[in-house]
């Protein structure tokens, strides 16, 4: 009864194996930096499984982190997750990777804006807050926005706001100015998302169809975008 | 007699998302090919980010059917072999992610497969290799002549020092107007019409076995823009005829002087460009008389395809090579060096 727990999707590297008996977390590993992900990510996983003496069929479940994020480093999680779980005939669950991020603020009586920079000025990000069973829940939905129009929508919340992200730096003086001190920025260590808390958060989700999984890209390819917008021009004609 | 080899194998380099399993080797068990080509179409060219996005949501549909095709099971597996290039590198980290994770979960050997070894070995499917062999590649992105002295080396004797063949016949199919892909439009065209522009051949330094395209394509564009300023009426299907007697003349004389001086006993071809009709007649005619075997692969197995990563995958496996856990994609993979590389 164990679960698999594997995020690629931003520079976070992590994986944690998650034990549904005792309701904890066996084993958890993160590794910050910008290597590469796909060669990492399964000598990781067959560490971890060695050392706590698992086999992959005594695997019960695999959680990933779905994105948004690096689209490549998305995909690398997604198609483990999706070939393993196929392969292992388990359930595999997909979690949006904000989520996950939010839930370093659980249980706190605040909102909380994770975010991931996009480039450009442009960042993935929600809006969730902890509702009374401790699950998080949105307030705004999750998009790839300019921060600047982002925030400003925060501010109308007039209220204490967690910031989490492993970008925090590029953007902090952002916040601080517009949010005053609404803006509420923790330590270091709470900006890289858990794998273990992605496991605790995949655990009780109901089962998706493994085929249908796709990552959460918050974005259209731009070849895409221009193309539609194409034919939506024409379409006015 | 001993036991049959089975390798499943995987093949996500550019837009085709495919699986295959390949008995001994050489007996295609099941073979599912899901092809992109009307996504990207509309664009004209092939968009990397969308084919990767394609591939991550076919990749276990096409594994699954593969499997019921064989009516057999992930365990009963030798080896997954695994394109890990040459090819688009968010393409390629689909099919080498999962083909990680299908080989650790079923704990079986993992294989790394060069894409252009598999083109070479889709011919042994239909046929036993006699060294040494000669292979001429020709695809979007690559023209060569490969060396074979034995199963698993590769020696390039000769490649194209610019464009390669099928490049050149994409841009001659936009400059004529022609849909996407523009390479089979051109042989159609090619089929009907005439030589009648000597449009020049890249024969390069006596000796070599290099090739060369783009002075080719710059005077077939030049031509097109000379008669346009004249007003003179296009003929399309003799422009085509005309530049694919070209390529097909420096791809078919170069493969014979080279099949002759090296000695080689059998030559394959091999590549996206193999389905080209004015290329299989023409080398079907030199090689008529000549003392060689020349293997032409049929047409479903010119196109990318999984069942020719399994073919090379097997020998891959025979030879004793196996990928470790932190098997990466390699957009820029060498074949020579692929060849060489440690057990
Ligand atoms: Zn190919």
């Amino acid at each position: 009864m164990s679960i698999l727990a594997i995020d690629t999707s931003n520079e976070t590297l992590g994986v944690a194996i998650f034990d549904e008996h005792t309701n904890s977390t066996l084993i958890e590993y993160k590794e910050n930096g910008k290597a590469k992900h796909s060669k990492r990510l399964m000598p990781a996983i067959d560490h971890l499984m060695k050392t706590v003496g698992l086999l992959p069929q005594d695997l019960t479940k695999i959680v990933v982190a779905k994105g948004p994020g690096s689209y490549t480093g998305v995909r690398i999680g997604l198609s483990t997750a999706k070939m393993m779980g196929w392969t292992l005939n388990i359930p595999v669950i997909g979690v949006s990777s904000l989520e996950a991020l939010a839930f370093n603020g659980s249980n706190q009586s605040l909102k909380i804006c994770p975010f991931f920079d996009a480039r450009r000025g442009l960042v993935y990000t929600g809006l969730y807050e902890t509702d009374q069973t401790g699950q998080m829940k949105l307030v705004k939905e999750e998009q790839n926005v300019l921060f600047a129009d982002w925030l400003s929508q925060l501010k109308e919340e007039a209220e204490p706001i967690m910031f989490l992200s492993p970008d925090l730096d590029i953007h902090k003086e952002m916040i601080k100015e517009v949010l005053k001190e609404h803006a509420i920025l923790p330590f270091e260590h709470f900006h890289k998302p858990s794998p273990a808390l992605l496991a605790m958060i995949g655990k009780d989700r109901s089962v998706e169809n493994i085929h249908q999984l796709t990552p959460n890209y918050l974005r259209l390819v731009e070849a895409e975008a221009n193309w539609l917008a194409k034919q939506k021009e024409q379409n006015n004609e | 007699m001993s036991k049959d080899q089975f390798i499943l194998a995987i093949e996500t380099s550019c837009d085709e998302t495919a699986a295959a399993i390949l008995k001994n080797g050489q007996e295609v068990i099941a073979n599912v090919v899901a092809s992109q080509i009307e996504s990207h179409k509309r664009f004209g060219g092939v968009v990397p980010e969308i084919a990767s996005r394609h591939h991550v949501e076919q990749i276990t549909m096409v594994l699954e059917e593969t499997l019921k095709k064989a009516n057999m099971d992930v365990s009963e597996m030798n080896a997954i072999a695994v394109t890990e290039g040459p090819g688009l590198v968010g393409a390629l980290l689909v099919g080498v992610n999962a083909a990680k994770a299908l080989a650790y979960a079923n704990q079986i050997p993992l294989v790394g497969v060069h894409h252009i070894a598999g083109h070479i070995y889709a011919n042994r499917i239909e046929k036993e290799f006699t060294f040494p062999l000669l292979a001429l590649v020709v695809s979007g992105g690559h023209t060569e002549l490969v060396l074979m002295q034995e199963h698993g080396s590769f020696e390039i004797i000769g490649e194209t020092r610019d464009d390669a063949a099928g490049e050149a016949y994409d841009k001659v199919a936009r400059t004529l107007g022609l849909p996407y892909p523009g390479g089979p439009e051109i042989d159609k065209l090619a089929q009907v019409g005439e030589e009648t522009i000597d449009f020049p051949r890249a024969w390069l330094e006596t000796g070599s076995f290099d090739f060369s395209f783009s002075g080719l394509k710059s005077a077939v564009i030049n031509h097109l823009h000379n008669s346009k300023q004249r007003g003179e009426e296009q003929n399309n299907a003799n422009i085509a005829a005309s530049f694919q007697a070209s390529v097909v003349d420096v791809l078919t004389e170069k493969t014979y002087q080279a099949a002759k001086e090296y000695g080689v006993k059998q030559v394959v071809l091999a590549g996206g460009v193999a389905a080209n009709k004015g290329l299989r007649q023409r080398l079907t005619q030199k090689f008529s008389d000549a003392n060689i075997s020349l293997s032409i692969p049929p047409l479903w197995l010119c196109t990318d395809n999984a069942a020719m990563i399994a073919a090379a995958g097997s020998i891959a496996y025979e030879q004793g090579h196996r990928a470790a856990w932190d098997l990466n994609a390699n957009p820029s993979l060498d074949l020579e060096r692929y060849g060489s590389r440690a057990k």
